[in-house]
């Protein structure tokens, strides 16, 4: 655990100073770009700011309405063997359709348990490793005009089911 | 897709809540939710800006077009019909390299460019005998870019630390190996299934 923190600590130093120090000795104007690029960051913060709210208030009133609980109690009777947190059932299934409905969960998820609980850390990788399967495949193979994905969702579930056993591992030991 | 969940949770919570009689936690949630909302596009707008400021730079100095390079060859293992020199390699080394990295705005475009020219190498093949059906290409590069790529969970620690995280960053090095985990699995699917002829 130690060395996994040790090592997060540094990443972001290291890599603002990777890129700062490379793009000085490649002579770019490196103020000058940070702050065109944090402009185009903090648009792109403007843009999604009303996703934010509406998914906030959904999350929100489903939260008061004591509806969450009982959703996630529920998953909890059906894999009563497999001790896994009330919330992360539903997140999962909501994380393959929408990203930022999940996010709206995930808000919920660090405000109840807080995000260094077993279970916020648990949430934190599971996000980190898996993506929104039905959305990504469905604007992909819309654009390419595929009616038929063959092997794409199987492969899909595999690698989305090895990110969350990696993260249930990952979490025990830490 | 998002207009019937959101709906979903909205008229859902209203019924469950007036059900059980909590009408009055869920207006005070309504309005503190929106509020909180913006408090947290506040601490993003700060974290957004330093990540991509670094990125224009890493853009501009050629980091991003050198790695972007640098995957080619690996991503033939992954794509062995495909030549070097094909476009589509480029695109989806491009969508590869702009996943890694976290940048959302740049995967898309790269990604659909990408199948585009895929779906133009398959229907060049003449022993393709169905252009609906998506390729082996199509399949395993769709794979690899849903198996998770994003090595800097930038948005999740953002969320962390707004909600209190005593080391938001802490979960870096833990997020990296499960990420690598899933798209250790997809490689190992890709190069199983990729086997059947399309």
């Amino acid at each position: 655990m130690n060395i996994l923190a040790n090592l997060s600590n540094i990443i972001i130093p290291l890599l603002i100073f990777y890129i700062v120090a490379y793009g000085i000795s490649a002579h770019v104007n490196v103020y000058d770009e940070f702050l065109e690029g944090a402009r185009s960051g903090m648009q792109t913060v403007i843009s999604i700011a009303p996703t934010m709210i509406g998914l906030m208030i959904a999350v929100g009133v489903l939260r008061a309405s004591g509806f969450l609980d009982f959703v996630g109690n529920l998953c909890n009777r059906l894999f009563s063997g497999a001790d896994i947190p009330a919330p992360i059932m539903p997140l999962l299934l909501i994380k393959m359709f929408s990203s930022s409905a999940a996010t709206g969960l995930v808000l919920d998820i660090f405000k109840e348990y807080g995000p260094d609980s077993q279970t916020g850390l648990l949430t934190s990788l599971i996000m980190s490793s898996t993506e929104t399967i039905f959305y990504t495949m469905s604007v992909y193979f819309m654009a390419a005009k595929i009616k038929k994905t063959r092997y794409t969702l199987p492969g899909a579930l595999v690698a989305t089911l090895a990110g969350v056993i990696a993260s249930f591992l990952i979490v025990r030991f830490l | 897709m998002l207009n019937y969940i959101w709906a979903f949770m909205i008229i859902i919570g209203i019924i469950y809540g007036s059900l059980t009689g909590h009408m009055a936690e869920l207006s005070n949630a309504a309005l503190d939710s929106a509020r909180e909302a913006v408090t947290l596009c506040i601490t993003m707008l700060g974290v957004m800006a330093l990540w991509v400021g670094l990125m224009q730079i890493a853009q501009k100095a050629g980091i991003i077009a050198s790695m972007t390079k640098k995957l080619r060859p690996f991503l033939l293992f992954l794509f062995p019909r495909l030549r070097y020199e094909d476009i589509a390699l480029e695109y989806i080394s491009t969508n590869v390299v702009a996943n890694i990295l976290g940048l959302g705005w740049a995967c898309t475009p790269a990604g659909l460019k990408a199948m585009e020219e895929l779906g133009k190498i398959q229907r060049n093949n003449k022993t393709c005998k169905d252009p609906t059906a998506a390729s082996n290409e199509m399949c395993n590069f769709l794979i690899l870019n849903i198996s998770s790529l994003q090595l800097i969970p930038v948005n999740i620690i953002v969320y962390r630390s707004q909600y209190g995280s005593v080391t938001p960053t802490s979960i870096i090095m833990p997020a990296i190996l499960a990420t690598t985990c899933s798209t250790l699995a997809g490689i190992l699917f890709i190069k199983f299934a990729d086997k059947s002829p399309s």
